[in-house]
């Protein structure tokens, strides 16, 4: 461990986390990995993010950096050497850019997906499909969003497949049927050093969401 | 105002709508010479709907024939493409907390202008804390920018005439020169400059839409 090198803050199940966590992989990046416990979260965390108080954040030079996909570019930035997670082109920023930004949403409509039953569940499930859709569109016949490199979109959407099983065994379908494009790439995103030592088994993922329904009253 | 390169750049827009307004003021900075369509929200154009299919929304800045949509990564677009008149810092850090005060500053105002009681008073104890914080990123400079209005300034520049408006709504006064000095500084410099004032919308017209939003979403909770 390099004592002047990056640290971050975490939460092991967060794909937030696990998105700053496969960027400093790809970039062959040495940190310092500091699991944080959310219902009891350190000062640390508190003072470096004192308006969300969330992980994950990276803490570089003295410096804290907060927000996934602001850490992303952030480390793309900082570390230009190494293999380029966004692109150069302006306009094709623009579009990594967007499209990690909409995955965000994909989170949020997760979450939901969890969260409610009956008429706001099945609302969830609609948007979820209609929003992995758009992004099977998006991806089209490219190996990864990124063209033939793995890049700013392939790291921000990936995280959230290790959920699929969650939302598929909580709203009761099938995301391969809705999407079978994404549930391939997500395969191949899998067969990444970055991608498969930084997600956890989907089992696992559910187990946790179901201690989270039964600890915050969602059942 | 020079051509922008021989090209035609197009903005997609709204009057009264904020996020519009941060691109309008880039544009200015960057002196991009544009078209400017004015959508009528309820009755989308299908040139909108095919250049922002995901949103359907305004902003949406095309350019050379492609579409960008979502006005703080128009923003980047155009401080990529057109290279003069920077108005992003150029250390990443710097970048990184400007980026992160673009979507923060604003956390908490919407829900404490259109709820009542205690989610007001919870929404606006957020906005008080993240202005605490924001106000502490003006020690030293005249704009959030420097010297002059950047990306972070662009991005809050509607607090400067947003948040006297909401104020004089809800009867409560957030930014106040005693608590917010350099906030309160900022709003004047930031409304009165170049490359804003001109662009700002009727006070009297935009106060009613935001009047009439609000009590119809009140209304309809009620």
């Amino acid at each position: 461990m390099c004592s002047n090198g990056p640290v971050l803050l975490d939460f092991w199940e967060s794909p937030y986390g696990q998105r700053v966590r496969i960027a400093l992989a790809e970039k062959g990046l040495e940190y310092e990995y500091k699991e944080e416990d959310l219902f009891n979260k350190s000062d640390l965390l508190r003072k470096s993010n004192p308006v969300y108080k969330k992980v994950p954040v990276l803490i570089h030079d003295g410096k804290t950096i907060c927000e996934s996909l602001i850490i992303m570019e952030y480390i793309d930035e900082v570390w230009s050497d190494k293999v380029k997670i966004l692109p150069s082109d302006p306009y094709q920023r623009a579009q990594a850019r967007f499209w990690a930004d909409f995955s965000n949403k994909v989170c949020e409509c997760g979450q939901r997906l969890w969260q409610l039953k009956g008429e706001g569940q099945e609302a969830a499930k609609k948007e979820m499909i209609e929003k992995l859709r758009l992004f099977e569109a998006e991806l089209g016949d490219k190996e990864y969003f990124g063209g033939d490199n793995f890049g700013f979109v392939d790291i921000a959407l990936v995280p959230l497949t290790s959920c699929f099983y969650t939302y598929e065994t909580c709203a009761n379908f099938k995301i391969e049927e809705a999407a079978p494009k994404i549930v391939a790439w997500a395969k191949r995103c899998m067969e990444r050093e970055s991608v498969a030592k930084s997600l956890y088994e989907p089992s696992k993922v559910y187990d946790f969401v179901c201690f989270l329904k039964k600890h915050f009253g969602f059942e | 105002m020079e051509e922008a390169k021989g090209e035609e750049v197009t903005l997609f827009g709204f009057w009264s709508s904020p996020f519009v307004h941060r691109v309008t003021w880039a544009l200015n900075i960057k002196k991009i010479k544009y078209k400017y369509v004015e959508e009528d929200l309820c009755n989308k154009s299908d040139l909108l709907l095919e250049h922002n299919p995901v949103y359907k929304k305004v902003p949406v800045l095309v350019y050379n024939g492609k579409a960008i949509a979502e006005s703080l990564i128009i923003l980047e677009f155009i401080e990529e493409t057109w290279k003069e008149n920077s108005i992003m810092p150029q250390d990443p850090y710097e970048k990184a907390i400007a980026r992160f005060w673009a979507t923060a500053a604003g956390d908490g105002l919407w829900q404490f202008f259109i709820t009542e009681g205690k989610e007001r008073e919870e929404a606006l104890a957020s906005v008080i804390n993240n202005f605490e914080l924001l106000e502490k990123e003006l020690i030293g400079k005249n704009f959030f920018g420097g010297d002059r209005i950047g990306y972070l300034d662009i991005s809050v520049g509607w607090i400067s005439y947003g948040v006297p408006i909401f104020e004089e709504i809800t009867e409560f006064k957030i930014i106040t020169e005693e608590k917010f000095p350099l906030l309160h500084a900022w709003m004047e410099a930031f409304s009165s400059s170049e490359f804003v004032k001109d662009t700002l919308p009727p006070r009297e017209k935009l106060s009613e839409r935001y009047r009439k939003v609000r009590e119809a979403i009140i209304q309809k909770k009620n």
